[in-house]
């Protein structure tokens, strides 16, 4: 589904990132990794080596410094062009405002919102040249919908929403897609921080009565990165089980 | 062909216009062809021809056709 297509994910060396490299790759994607995690990142690599004939390009790159991604944009140029760029890497710290500190505020804002903005500009310039591509950001079901004690999450999510949106208006004549994926409850090491009784009454709001898995996340954008989406721009899906009902 | 013809080339297959129009006095929005859409097209096509990376700030500062010869001179490309 993605034969000669190549393409970015950010934060790929675990979770929702790592099981997206790993769907694309199945489906024929070359890809280039970037994380902070250089090892795990490596390992990764190895994995989908040894099982899909594809190349994967690795770097440990830190999405909140431009220097940082233009470093490893030139380390690629002009031995690949990307088709594909997922805007994944994120964090979630949480408090509730009255005891949020700076930090927090900052921390969510500058990887989740500064660096999906800073790794598109580096590298939207190849699709353009292209004619064409898809750009696919992780959102979160609490940027469509709230929560409490993550209000600083939930608006750089909400953020994201508004970029994916404005941008899919700016690239659309040029056959560029810009969608979203607001996943909801998900297997990842970001939930693993939460308490059982909160993740428990979580799972109470999910109509399909269990956690997603970055692989129900990833397949869902396999059809964003694919032509089967050919004809949609400026979406956010919501892979949460009904959460949302 | 000379790096002149080159950016005048350029030029015309982004913005869609006869090479003629390609002169050092055009500047950004002063026609309709050359608007926000055409110039990412524009900076694209010059990074290509020319194998040059054009940074932001110079993105923004592409005003015309003279200042496009000034930022890719800056590149060590001669005209």
């Amino acid at each position: 589904m993605l034969q000669g297509k190549t393409a970015l994910i950010t934060g790929a060396s675990k979770g929702i990132g790592k099981a997206i490299a790993e769907i694309f790759a199945a489906n024929g994607a070359d890809l280039v990794l970037w994380s902070r995690q250089k090892e795990s990142l490596e390992t990764v690599r190895q994995e989908i080596m040894a099982r899909h004939a594809v190349q994967v390009h690795i770097a440990e790159v830190d999405v909140r410094n431009a220097e940082s991604i233009k470093n490893a944009r030139q380390e690629i140029a002009g031995k690949v062009q990307v088709d594909i760029i997922v805007n994944n890497a994120g964090v979630m710290l949480d408090a509730p405002l009255m005891m949020m500190k700076e930090a927090v505020l900052m921390g969510n804002f500058e990887t989740n919102v500064y660096g999906s903005f800073l790794v598109t500009q580096a590298l939207m310039k190849d699709l353009i040249r292209k004619r064409g591509g898809s750009i696919i950001n992780i959102s979160s079901i609490v940027g469509v919908q709230g929560s409490a004690g993550q209000s600083a999450y939930a608006a750089s999510k909400s953020a994201i929403i508004g970029f994916t949106k404005s941008l899919a208006k700016e690239l659309a004549p040029l056959n560029i897609r810009v969608n979203a994926l607001a996943p909801g409850f998900i297997d990842t090491g970001l939930v693993a921080t939460i308490p059982e009784a909160a993740k428990a009454k979580t799972l109470g709001n999910i109509g399909m009565k269990r956690m997603g898995t970055p692989e129900d996340v990833a397949k869902v954008a396999l059809f964003l990165a694919s032509d089967l989406s050919a004809y949609v721009t400026a979406q956010v899906i919501g892979v949460d089980g009904g959460m949302t009902i | 062909m000379t790096n002149n013809e080159k950016l005048t080339a350029a030029f015309a297959e982004a913005l869609s216009i006869e090479p003629s129009v390609v002169v050092d006095s055009l500047a950004y929005h002063s026609i309709p062809e050359w608007d926000s859409v055409s110039h990412m097209i524009l900076i694209s096509q010059l990074e290509e021809v020319f194998d040059v990376s054009i940074d932001t700030d110079d993105v923004i500062d592409m005003s015309s056709v003279a200042k496009a010869k000034e930022i890719l001179t800056k590149l060590h490309i001669v005209f």
